[in-house]
């Protein structure tokens, strides 16, 4: 064996341990907000480790949607579950249920590990074929010809799960806070750190979730990855005072939440007209249709996002 | 040259992992939470540097290196502004009991 792949063996076994030692603590972890940050620590090495695998796409969006997004929805909801209910309450199962539980998952666990083990060299998939028709869309990165061309599908109902999952945050206002604003009422922070951070990270944050975006047609980056830096520059925003989150009943913010679903299925009607079908784009159309649906949607994506972070309408209500 | 280059990668990225130990170290051992953080953010971002200063040698050109040192200034940025925040909760958390 090379010594480079010596060091490298090393490298992703300390990872993968590391990966199942941080993983196990997430579980055996009784405090809610502890368990937490082991979860955001966990989708963090999970993002190392899909650089390694070679998928810097999917590296991109672990970091920023599984560890940092979900990292901070957890958050606050483990600091609402604080004020109600402790977490492991006396209702947890008994020890029969859970070596059945363990038993359940462990088998399923060895099934998908001899099922990698056991898959055919060359792997079969779509991956050469995926490479081999890039050129007709125009694209550089084959990772987004898979999500807005050859299963530009899964990405629609991606985008519009978002909107729902966001309607459904908001129908847990209680009566009369509907339309209302979300979140905490912030006094205005100037002098102290968030002050300095609103004052000089924003344009940066914003240039690179444009950048982000941008590139993610020839290079590893994209709609999602992009939004959600754009997304936490505005929640920023929010934090240090400066602006607050609009009221849900907003137009202007519901035309943003929904431009970049709508646009995408405007897009994909018009593909049954200008080309063969839904969803299809025609003869050299294809990059600038690409390029303008995910712009629509990473401002979509940042707004869904923010606002799934400021929670549902709790003040404020609009007469 | 390109092992020379290699020389200079080496020392400084074990020199960063130095600094990333130590503030560890720092961080399990020391009592309180201001402490602990003097000493996470201060190894942390000359670690950082010395890692960024490693890989700048390895850096495939000048716009990546720029990346490299961008990364680096957003780290320092963000930890700093992060640490400050903290340490406020702490102070108002030891002054309220």
């Amino acid at each position: 064996m090379m010594p480079g792949s010596m060091a490298e063996l090393l490298f992703d076994s300390i990872l993968v341990l590391t990966l199942l030692a941080v993983a196990l603590s997430i579980l055996a972890l009784r405090q809610a907000f502890a368990a937490v940050l082991a979860f955001v620590t966990y989708g963090l090495l999970l993002a190392i480790a899909w650089v390694r695998l070679g998928s810097v796409d999917v590296a991109l969006t672990e970091a920023a949607i599984g560890a940092g997004v979900t990292g901070v929805l957890l958050i606050a909801a483990a600091s609402r579950l604080r004020r109600s209910i402790p977490i492991a309450d006396k209702a947890s199962p008994g020890i029969p249920m859970r070596i059945a539980v363990g038993a359940l998952c462990a088998t399923i666990s060895a099934a998908l590990v001899a099922a990698v083990l056991h898959l055919p060299t060359p792997a079969p998939g779509q991956a050469l074929a995926a490479v081999a028709n890039l050129p007709s869309t125009g694209l550089g990165n084959p990772v987004t010809g898979v999500l807005l061309a050859y299963r530009a599908i899964d990405t629609l109902l991606e985008a519009v799960v978002l909107v729902l999952v966001l309607l459904g945050d908001w129908s847990m206002a209680p009566d009369g806070q509907w339309g209302g604003r979300p979140g905490p009422r912030l006094a205005p922070e100037v002098n102290g750190p968030l002050g300095l951070l609103v004052s000089v990270l924003p344009p940066v944050g914003i240039l690179i979730g444009i950048h982000i975006f941008w590139i993610g047609a020839d290079m590893p980056g994209g709609a999602f990855q992009g939004g959600t830096i754009l997304g936490a520059m505005w929640i920023l925003t929010w934090m240090a005072g400066r602006t607050a989150p609009p009221h849900t009943s907003s137009e202007r913010l519901r035309l943003v939440l929904v431009v970049g679903p709508a646009l995408f299925l405007v897009a994909g009607f018009a593909g049954i007209v200008f080309a063969e079908a839904f969803l299809a784009y025609p003869e050299g159309w294809a990059k600038p249709l690409i390029i303008g649906i995910e712009a629509a949607l990473t401002v979509s994506i940042a707004a869904a996002l923010a606002m799934l972070v400021a929670g549902w309408p709790s003040r404020e209500a609009p007469r | 040259m390109t092992y020379t280059l290699h020389v200079l990668s080496i020392i400084s990225i074990s020199a960063g992992l130095l600094f990333f130990l130590a503030g560890t170290v720092g961080l399990l051992r020391l009592p309180d939470t201001l402490s602990r953080l003097h000493a996470l953010t201060k190894a942390d971002n000359l670690g950082l540097g010395l890692i960024v200063l490693g890989l700048l040698f390895q850096a495939p050109g000048l716009l990546g290196g720029i990346k490299l040192i961008l990364v680096w200034l957003l780290v320092l940025f963000g930890s700093a502004a992060t640490s400050q925040l903290i340490a406020r909760l702490a102070r108002e958390r030891r002054s309220s009991r």
